[in-house]
Parts: structure tokens; C-alpha cells; sequence
């Protein structure tokens, strides 16, 4: 079935609209300008060499990156192990842990900020990174779970068994077949924990203090409290990271395909 | 060169049962007594219970009741990597993360067994199922038949006293499945092995099988070799599960008397309950055009045509004997026949010799 | 080893195979449900406690949420933008997901990756390029002077917040009806039409109807984002069109008022609830009705 034309062309201009905003912080990010005026009138580096030397700003990449590592150690850590005991529950116990481990998903990211701040509040962790990290944990740890338990669910039950029946004790096969098997899910995770960590605004800006802030908190401010073009080679710098990989994944992906119907 | 007979491949099950919580016994005190290296089919229907046993033997399930015996030895406490079991699963079950030679290593490795004896035994294990050239091999670049040896080769290296197949076959089409099928029978001669396959396909088990336990809802129905199966089923439940047969639904009268439906057959021997079903298979029956030609001390009954064809080796006559029931015969390719229609009147008949008498249930 | 025991496996070990394997599980489980509990659960709690007892025991906090004269004007926008959101997002996406499953590989990969880099892409970056282009004498206001409609202030309006959020958010709305779509199987179009149904007849039919999981679960996942969005209209909005989440932030960070605050935040997570529940409710059947219908002929 062929498509239309004017589906295509639907199709196009939703394309665009996905993509092309988000390509004006490219530009900007060149821009002498100290506004935010767009198209940019005069050229220059200045904002990219703000981002890697200002204090302000490579702290707040260091203090992201930390964040992230944290977040993405314990998220992956925890996850994996909740997601193999689910497997091991019965019927009931799976639905009522599944449910537990799956429900900051549902719960807006404001409310979540909201609780985990007041709570920090009475705590005292407010303020700290280690703070901040653990509340990004309760944030990714489901994506994780999510990630690692597709790959589970996907395994024959009968792998375990095979290993059992071939003389390996109940770790061993757990850790020479279960766990090697798991582990594109486990990566996965992984990544989806960083990403999370290193994108997430909202709980970060409630935790903030000057000793605690991360990238996105810093970027916020440069537009909200003073105005800081070094934001667009912030910007520019982010979706680049992000963007290269994805469509390597994806030419590779296609071109594995491509040899796959040829073999 | 002969080797010297050993009782450590000997299983006995004594008064197996296994219940799920409260629920129905879905493995009913299953007795059966299996010599060390003799093949024995668990067969049955979906949901009869042979699989769970095999379970039961492999140590994946919990015994309810009763006891499991390895060589005289009591194995239920026994976790499943300590039972010396090699099995073979219905999917193969191949590590998928490990190459061909790293699957067949891998219960050596589990045993400790030293570098230089694994790269052996594993070269010659691939060498027995013919995969000598494979072992480098991911799992998912084989053939099904292929992959299903390398799981023969995997489960059989560590020269266990038992070897457990759980349907190995089911997921293979129906010319890979009869090579296999020779394969695993070749196995078995060459190891000396004892064989438990489990198998609802009763070619399957008739042509593997040195003995069969039939398995009908939880229970073993009978134990024998194939032919004395075939012969004498016993039960109505195994005479329509082996084989194809002519049954009918009568009564045994005094006397020496089978009466089915009006029709009073000779009955040489018969002893124990009148409530038994009378079998005929269908290579024991003859057919004649009119009850004429039929010799005197034949027992007969009239029957219609359904259905004829001609199968080279064999003919098959499909037949109707009237009130639902219907029967089979296979007459010879030059066994007058060519003549009947669907729908032509005949009489079927067989000599009292060839008929056997089954219980009900 | 002493030979012949009738006793059975489970009262010599003590715990049976099963059992031990559902304890090692419980135990494999136990420090994510304590670390959820802990940064989750407990903090939730307390805020539901917080939002009945802060300042004084009662219901006075969402009594309040309903006669401030403030909130209420604050809540319709925000159900109002959401709505708008959900549409647009359902009106856009409907037709790029239905092209991508007629696509070949090529075209597929790119679309596909169309819509994964903004999904990954910083939630900041995006939300500040479109600080940039809605800014006074920006791109948008240029197109807009262009289509006629003169010098339209942007930045600092529902409108801003609503077209950007649209955008932000259209990644969540077409990968849960991408791969609901994905899985129909396109012969049953052929099916259709060979029963007597036009292209379009067999579409609205039989693709339509198989189609709506996906929508059902696009359209709640992105109302629901919507609904507690904070990003967005704090850097495109106006303290004058707050939205909900805007209204938390200061009530809880500036006033730490957590029982008024969190009040609002319950409200928010009660219509998420029923939100999805619905949406849970609406696709069940739905996705069994299509499938019933196919298997009824396809067209009737």
C-alpha cells in the first residue's frame, strides 16, 4: 500500500516541526549577540569557552556528571537485582512488587519534587548532591527495572533449568547464565538512568544551593535569573551528545537489517 | 567388549505423586521399575502427567509422596546440579551467550574438570553427533536438528548414569525428526545409557523405546515393550492410544460368548469383568463381500465402506459398523478390495485368535 | 550414605527448592523497595499527612483549592492547556506514526530518529530554542506577522506554553501508537478490502479501530505529562497564566506552605489516576472490540 501525497507531506512537516526548533541553539550558539536574538548578526566561540572554563559552568557539568554516576550505579544496582527477585515471586507478590517498583512513573515529576523536598527539608539533605542523586535513583530505578525484565521475560525458563541439570548450583547458573543474558537490559538501563539523571530540572531546582547545582539547574538560571548565552553552547553541546549516537545506532541498525535480508 | 551389569543407571519410582496446593493429584502414585541402560518412553497426552515426573526425576519439582531412586540410592533431597542427570529439552535450551564447544564444556567446566580432558571430551562428544566442524559456532547459526544434537552432545559429555529427554523432538519437522530419531537411537546403543524420553507421539515411542509407560491422567496405565502393547493394550485408554484398532463395546457372555450389538462373537478365553471392550487391529482384519465367503470359525460383522486408499506398500479400508462406531482395516496391495466403493456393504472378519479383550477405563 | 528414606525432600531441608527460590528473590528485592520507600513512599505520605494537618487539621487546604478564586482560574488553564496539548499532539502524531509503519527501512530509520533525539535531547535545550524563537521580533512572531496577523506578543502566554509543549511532549504520543500500529498486521487491510470495503472504508474499520490502544495510551501518557509540566511554562509562561505546577513551586520553595502545595500536588496525582485508569479501561475493551470485529468479517 502506497502512501498518499498528502500524507507524506503531513508527515514531513511533522518531521520538521520534531526536529528544526531544537536546531536554532545550534546557530545561537555562535551568536556575538548577548541577547538571544535570532538569526545571530556576528560570529564567535566565546560562550563555548565559557562553557569548559567559567567555574559556574564546568562545576555544574562536574556536579551532573557525579549526580549521574551515582544515580546510575544504585538505579542499575537495585534495579537489577529487584527485577530478577520479581521472577522468583509468586503470582500475587509479582503484581504487588511490580506495581510498588513501576509507580514514580506515574507520579508527575513536580509532585515527586515537591515530596522529596519537603522531606530533604526535615532531613537536612537538601542542598547536597548525594541528595539529589538519591532522589534521581527513586526517578529511574523503575526505567530500569522496565528495561532489565523485557530482556528476562524473553528468556526460556528452560536455560535455567538446562544449567541445573548440567551440574551448576543455583548461583553459578544466576551468574554464568541468568546475569550474561540480562546484560544488554542491564546496559540499557544503565543509560536510561544517566539520561534521566543528566536531564532531570525539576527535582534538581527544588534541591538546589550554590554547592548543589547541576547542568540543567545552571542552564535554568541563565535564562530565568540572569541571561547567560553561554545556555545556547550548552544547549548546542547536549543535543549533539545526544543526537550522534542515536543515528549511528540507527544507520547501523538499518544497514545490519539490509545484511540480514541479503544473507 | 561388554560392559559388566551395573545397577548405578537403575531408577526406581515408587508411589510418585504430585499435587499443586490443594489440588487434584496431577502425577498419581506412578510406580515404575527402569533397568540401568534401558530406554523407557514416558508417553501420553498433554496434561497426563509425564512431564511432571520427568521433573520430578530431573529434581525441577518437589515430590509430593513417594520416592525416587538413583542406583538404590533415595535422590529427592537431592538439588537438580547434584542428580548427575544429562537433559534435553524441548527447545533446545542452548546458552545463547556461548559458542557450540563453550555449551558442550559446560558441565566439565561446572565439574572442574581439567583444561586439557575438556578440550578432549568435548571434541569427541562434537565428534559423536557428527558436529566435529561446529564447535565454534554461535547456537542461532545452526539448524534446528542441528542444534538439538548439539543439546544431545551437551547433556550426554559428562557421562552421566541417566539421560532425560523432555520431548526433544516436538520442535523439529517430520524428516529431521526421523534422522534424530536414529541418532538418538545410536546414542543410546554407543553410551549404554539409561533413556528416559518423554513423548506424546506414539511412532515416537514405538520405534525408541525398549519399554513404555503409558501415562492417562496422573496414572501409569501399563508398562511393556511396544509390541506386547500393541498386542495385548489391556486398558481401552492405550489400545486407542497405540495404534489404530477396531473397538467394540460389548458385553462378555457366559459360555464363551462376545455380544456387540445383536451380534454374537466367539470368545475363546476370557475371564475377570464382563464390562470389556473387544479390540481387533486393523492388520488382523479381513474383508469379504457378502458373509458367504467368509471361512466358518471367523467371527463377522457387516459393515459399510467410508473410505478407501491405496497406499503402495498397504490399503486402508475405512469402515462403519453402524451405531457411531467405526474401524480400519489394512489388507495387502493384491487383497481383493479394488472393487469396493464408498458405501458398498462388506463383511469384516477376523479369527478369534487376533482379538483381545480391554478394560474400560 | 544410609540407603532407603520415605521421608520426603521439603521436612529434611526445611525450606523446599520453591521456597528458598522465592526468598532469595524477596531478598534480591528488598533494597529497592527500602530505597523506594525511604525517597518515595514514606515522602508521599507525609505530604498526603502534611496536606490535612498544615496549618491546622481539615480539609481547609483543598477546601481552599476550590474558593481562592485563584487556584480554581489556575486549575481550568491547566486542564485547558493539557486538553489542547493532548490534541494537537493526537492530530500531528496520528498520521507521522501511520506513515512510519507504511515506510521502508530507510525512511523508517529516519523517522524513527526524528522522534528518538528529542525524546533523548535535553528537556532545556529544547525549551530554551523555543524561548528563542518566541522571543519579540523572533522567528515566530515574524511567520505569524507574515500569515497577517499582525505583531502577536508570544513569550510570557498560554499560546507560547501550548505550541511548545505540544512539541516537547509529540515524542510520547507517537512511540506508544508507533508500536501499537507496528503490530497490526496489514493484511488484514487487504482482508478488508477484499470483503468489499474501500481503501478508506477498510481503514476507518479495520486499521482505525485496531489502532486506538495506541492512541488511548499516547494521548493519557501525554495529557498526564502535561498536566504536571513545569519546565515549560515557567520559561515560556507568565506568572499572570501560571499553571499548576508553576503555583506548586512557589507555594513550596518560596512559602514552604507544604500543606497548601501539597494539596495541589494530590489533585494533580488524583487526575493522573483516573486518567490512566480510564485510559487502561478505554483500551482493554476497545483493542478486544477491533480484534472481534476483524475476526467478524472486517466489515460490517
Amino acid at each position: 500500500m502506497r502512501p498518499r501525497l498528502w500524507l507524506k507531506i503531513v508527515g514531513m512537516l511533522v518531521g520538521l516541526f520534531l526536529t528544526v526548533p531544537t536546531l536554532v541553539v545550534l546557530p545561537m550558539s555562535f551568536s556575538s549577540a548577548r541577547t538571544f536574538r535570532f538569526p545571530p548578526e556576528g560570529w564567535t566561540l566565546e560562550w563555548y569557552e565559557r562553557l569548559f572554563t567559567s567555574p559556574e559552568w564546568t562545576t555544574a557539568i562536574l556536579n551532573s556528571l557525579q549526580v549521574g554516576l551515582v544515580t546510575t550505579a544504585l538505579a542499575t544496582v537495585l534495579g537489577t537485582a529487584a527485577a530478577i527477585g520479581v521472577t522468583r515471586l509468586g503470582e500475587r507478590g509479582r503484581g504487588f512488587a511490580v506495581g510498588f517498583l513501576l509507580s514514580p512513573i506515574i507520579i508527575p515529576n513536580i509532585l515527586i519534587a515537591l515530596v522529596i523536598f519537603s522531606a530533604f527539608l526535615r532531613l537536612g539533605m537538601t542542598g547536597s548532591l548525594f541528595g539529589i542523586a538519591l532522589a534521581h535513583t527513586a526517578l529511574a530505578l523503575p526505567f530500569v527495572v522496565i528495561a532489565v525484565t523485557a530482556r528476562l521475560q524473553g528468556m526460556d525458563p528452560a536455560l535455567q533449568k538446562a544449567g541445573g541439570s548440567l551440574g551448576a548450583a543455583p548461583f553459578a547458573v544466576f551468574r554464568k547464565i541468568t546475569l550474561p543474558l540480562a546484560l544488554p537490559g542491564v546496559l540499557s538501563g544503565a543509560v536510561l538512568a544517566f539520561v534521566i539523571s543528566f536531564d532531570e530540572v525539576v527535582i534538581s531546582l527544588f534541591l538546589q544551593s550554590p554547592t548543589a547545582l547541576t547542568l540543567p539547574v545552571q542552564m535554568f538560571n541563565s535564562v530565568t535569573v540572569q541571561i547567560d548565552p553561554t545556555i545556547s553552547a550548552a544547549s548546542s553541546l547536549m543535543v549533539l551528545v545526544v543526537s550522534v549516537p542515536i543515528l549511528l545506532a540507527q544507520v547501523i541498525g538499518a544497514r545490519r537489517r539490509n545484511a540480514g535480508r541479503q544473507r | 567388549m561388554t560392559t559388566p551389569p551395573s545397577d548405578s543407571g537403575r531408577i526406581e519410582l515408587t508411589d510418585l505423586c504430585k499435587r499443586y496446593g490443594s489440588g487434584p493429584l496431577v502425577v498419581d502414585n506412578v510406580t515404575i521399575d527402569i533397568a540401568s541402560g534401558e530406554f523407557v518412553t514416558l508417553l501420553g497426552p498433554s496434561g497426563s502427567g509425564k512431564t511432571t515426573t520427568l521433573n520430578m526425576i530431573a529434581g525441577f519439582t518437589e515430590v509430593t509422596s513417594g520416592r525416587i531412586r538413583l542406583g538404590g540410592r533415595d535422590i529427592a533431597p537431592l538439588p537438580p546440579h547434584k542428580r548427575d542427570f544429562g537433559m534435553v529439552f524441548q527447545n533446545y535450551a542452548l546458552f545463547p551467550h556461548m559458542t557450540v564447544a563453550q555449551n558442550v564444556a559446560f558441565p566439565l567446566r561446572e565439574r572442574k574438570v581439567p583444561k586439557a580432558e575438556i578440550a578432549r571430551l568435548v571434541a569427541r562428544t562434537l565428534e559423536l553427533v557428527d558436529l566435529a566442524d561446529k564447535g565454534g559456532r554461535r547456537p542461532d547459526e545452526l539448524s534446528g536438528g542441528q542444534q538439538q544434537r548439539v543439546a544431545l552432545a551437551r547433556a550426554v559429555v559428562f557421562s552421566p548414569s541417566v539421560l532425560l529427554l523432555d520431548e526433544p523432538l516436538s520442535a523439529l519437522d517430520r524428516k529431521l525428526r526421523q534422522s534424530l530419531q536414529q541418532e538418538i537411537k545410536r546414542l543410546h546403543a554407543e553410551l549404554k545409557l539409561t533413556f528416559v524420553f518423554v513423548t506424546h507421539d506414539q511412532d515416537e515411542a514405538m520405534s525408541l523405546s525398549d519399554r513404555i509407560a503409558v501415562f492417562n491422567e496422573g496414572r501409569v496405565e501399563r508398562v511393556g515393550t511396544p509390541a506386547d502393547l500393541y498386542r495385548d493394550p489391556g486398558t481401552r485408554f492405550v489400545a486407542r492410544f497405540l495404534g489404530e484398532s477396531n473397538l467394540f463395546a460389548g458385553q462378555v457372555r457366559p459360555g464363551g460368548v462376545y455380544e456387540w450389538g445383536g451380534h454374537k462373537w466367539a470368545l475363546p478365553a476370557a475371564d475377570g469383568s464382563p464390562e470389556r471392550d473387544l479390540v481387533v487391529r486393523p492388520e488382523r482384519l479381513r474383508v469379504a463381500a457378502s458373509s458367504a465367503d467368509v471361512p466358518g470359525e471367523a467371527n463377522q460383522v457387516p459393515a459399510t465402506v467410508t473410505g478407501l486408499s491405496f497406499q503402495g506398500t498397504h490399503q486402508r479400508i475405512e469402515l462403519d459398523y453402524g451405531d457411531g462406531v467405526t474401524g480400519t482395516a489394512v489388507l495387502s496391495p493384491d487383497a481383493p478390495g479394488a472393487d469396493l466403493r464408498p458405501g458398498t456393504g462388506v463383511t469384516a472378519y477376523w479369527d478369534p485368535a487376533h482379538q483381545v479383550l480391554v478394560t474400560r477405563n | 550414605m544410609p540407603a532407603v528414606t520415605t521421608v520426603s525432600a521439603p521436612l529434611r531441608t526445611g525450606l523446599s527448592p520453591a521456597g528458598r527460590r522465592r526468598a532469595a528473590g524477596l531478598l534480591l528485592l528488598l533494597p529497592a523497595l527500602v530505597a523506594l520507600t525511604l525517597f518515595f513512599l514514606l515522602p508521599m505520605l507525609s505530604i498526603l499527612l502534611d496536606s490535612v494537618t498544615d496549618p491546622e487539621p481539615g480539609l481547609a487546604n483543598y477546601v481552599s483549592l476550590f474558593t481562592d478564586g485563584y487556584t480554581l482560574r489556575v486549575l481550568g488553564r491547566t486542564l485547558l492547556v493539557a486538553l489542547l496539548v493532548t490534541v494537537a499532539g493526537l492530530v500531528l502524531a496520528y498520521p507521522y506514526a501511520y506513515l512510519m509503519t507504511l515506510a521502508g527501512p530507510a525512511l523508517r530509520a529516519v523517522m524513527v530518529t526524528v522522534v528518538l533525539v528529542p525524546f533523548w535531547t535535553s528537556m532545556l535545550a529544547r525549551n530554551f530554542a523555543w524561548m528563542v524563537l518566541m522571543q519579540d521580533g523572533g522567528v515566530v512572531q515574524g511567520f505569524f506577522r507574515l500569515l497577517g496577523l499582525g505583531e502577536v506578543t508570544l513569550l510570557g502566554t498560554t499560546t507560547a506554553v501550548t505550541i511548545s509543549m505540544t512539541q516537547v511532549l509529540l515524542p510520547f504520543m507517537v512511540l506508544p501508537m508507533f508500536s501499537v500500529m507496528q503490530q497490526i498486521d496489514r493484511r488484514l487491510l487487504l482482508a478488508g478490502q477484499s470483503l468489499g470495503a474501500s481503501p478508506f472504508g477498510s481503514f476507518r474499520k479495520v486499521f482505525f479501530p485496531l489502532s486506538l490502544p495506541g492512541v488511548a495510551a499516547g494521548a493519557s501518557l501525554v495529557f498526564v505529562l502535561a498536566l504536571g509540566f513545569y519546565v515549560t511554562p515557567a520559561l515560556l509562561g507568565s506568572p499572570q497564566s501560571a499553571l499548576i505546577a508553576q503555583v506548586i513551586s512557589v507555594r513550596t520553595r518560596d512559602l514552604l506552605d507544604f500543606g497548601g502545595g501539597g494539596a495541589m500536588g494530590v489533585f494533580v496525582l488524583v487526575v493522573t489516576l483516573a486518567v490512566l485508569g480510564a485510559s487502561r479501561r478505554l483500551t482493554g475493551p476497545g483493542a478486544a472490540v477491533g480484534a472481534a470485529h476483524v475476526m467478524a468479517g472486517g466489515d460490517r
